[in-house]
């Protein structure tokens, strides 16, 4: 099962970091949540919400080369505006929410039917 | 010198051909990379994979491609004195090579084991350090040649094939 990335930013009631992307046409096949860069690079795919704590640049470069289409920072984190700037031009949405990775994980989880 | 090969036994004559031969690329890109540089690491892998991008190169393989070749990318501004990266496109494949200066890796095999590392408190912090980076650049790539020895450089090529 599939959802559109928006409605589980809503349901999260995250702080959108990058508002030019159009959330509403992304979709969202599964989630992983992980802080190790070489964790999720080997391991995250393709239409999954990467869930996580790291807020460096790397973290954009890490899912733009893996094509993760949405990184949300837990426990109202938030990067730096050249981080949010880079994101913008690799096309990756980050959003931030006051909520922890296992509640992020828990609301998402749930959503996808799983 | 120490040295690592892994092939993938469907390419193995190509690319040990490829690398007797190295016939010229269509394009090739220099990258210098510096010292604990998180900042502008990556953005070696980046321009290759955009170049790949505009010659329609499947999303799929782009992804072996940026993965393999940034973690060889990071590898070299966390864990040596800094280095180069050497890339070289081609209609069917692309070639990268890593060089640097150093410290070397006292024993390959061993780095390749998942989960070692020895990866100081500001790669960990930099969300680097699991162990995982070579298994992930062998996983992703067709062919993959490290020579290293500590005391003295490493150099890391790998090659991937479009199909
Ligand atoms: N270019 C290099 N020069 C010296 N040592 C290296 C180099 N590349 C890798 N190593 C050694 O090999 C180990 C394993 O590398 P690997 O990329 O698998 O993991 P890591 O870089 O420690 O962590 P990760 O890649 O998961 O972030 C490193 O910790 C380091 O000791
Ligand atoms: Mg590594």
């Amino acid at each position: 099962m599939a959802i559109i990335l928006k409605d589980y930013l809503d349901a999260i009631q995250a702080q959108v970091l990058t508002p030019d992307i159009n959330t509403s046409e992304i979709s969202i096949v599964d989630g992983y949540v992980s802080d190790m860069l070489s964790d999720v690079m080997g391991t995250a795919k393709e239409g999954q919400v990467w869930i996580t704590i790291m807020r460096h640049m790397n973290t954009v470069a890490v899912a733009s080369m893996t094509n993760i289409p949405c990184v949300i920072f837990a426990k109202g984190l938030t990067p730096d505006a050249a981080v949010i700037d880079r994101a913008i031009l690799e096309d990756v949405c980050l959003a931030a929410s006051d909520k922890q990775a296992f509640d992020l994980a828990g609301i998402l989880y749930k959503m996808l039917g799983k | 010198m120490a040295e690592y090969w892994n092939v993938n036994p469907d390419y193995e004559i190509s690319a040990k051909s490829f690398l007797a031969d190295k016939p010229e690329a269509d394009v090739s890109l220099e990258f210098e990379i510096a010292v604990k540089d998180f900042v502008n690491a990556g953005k070696g892998s980046a321009e290759v994979k955009n170049t790949l991008k505009r010659l329609g190169v499947d999303p799929a393989i782009l992804r072996r491609i940026a993965v393999a070749s940034y973690e060889a990318e990071i590898n070299v501004t966390a864990h040596s004195e800094g280095g180069k990266m050497y890339s070289y496109i081609y209609d069917d494949s692309v070639y990268i090579r890593f060089e640097d200066k150093g410290p070397g890796i006292s024993n390959i095999e061993q780095a390749m084991v998942p989960g070692w590392s020895t990866a100081d408190d500001l790669v960990r912090e930099m969300g680097f350090g699991a162990g995982l980076g070579l298994p992930n650049i062998q996983k992703n790539s067709d062919l993959l040649h490290i020579t290293s020895e500590y005391g003295s450089t490493t150099t890391l090529e790998i090659i991937i094939y479009y199909s």
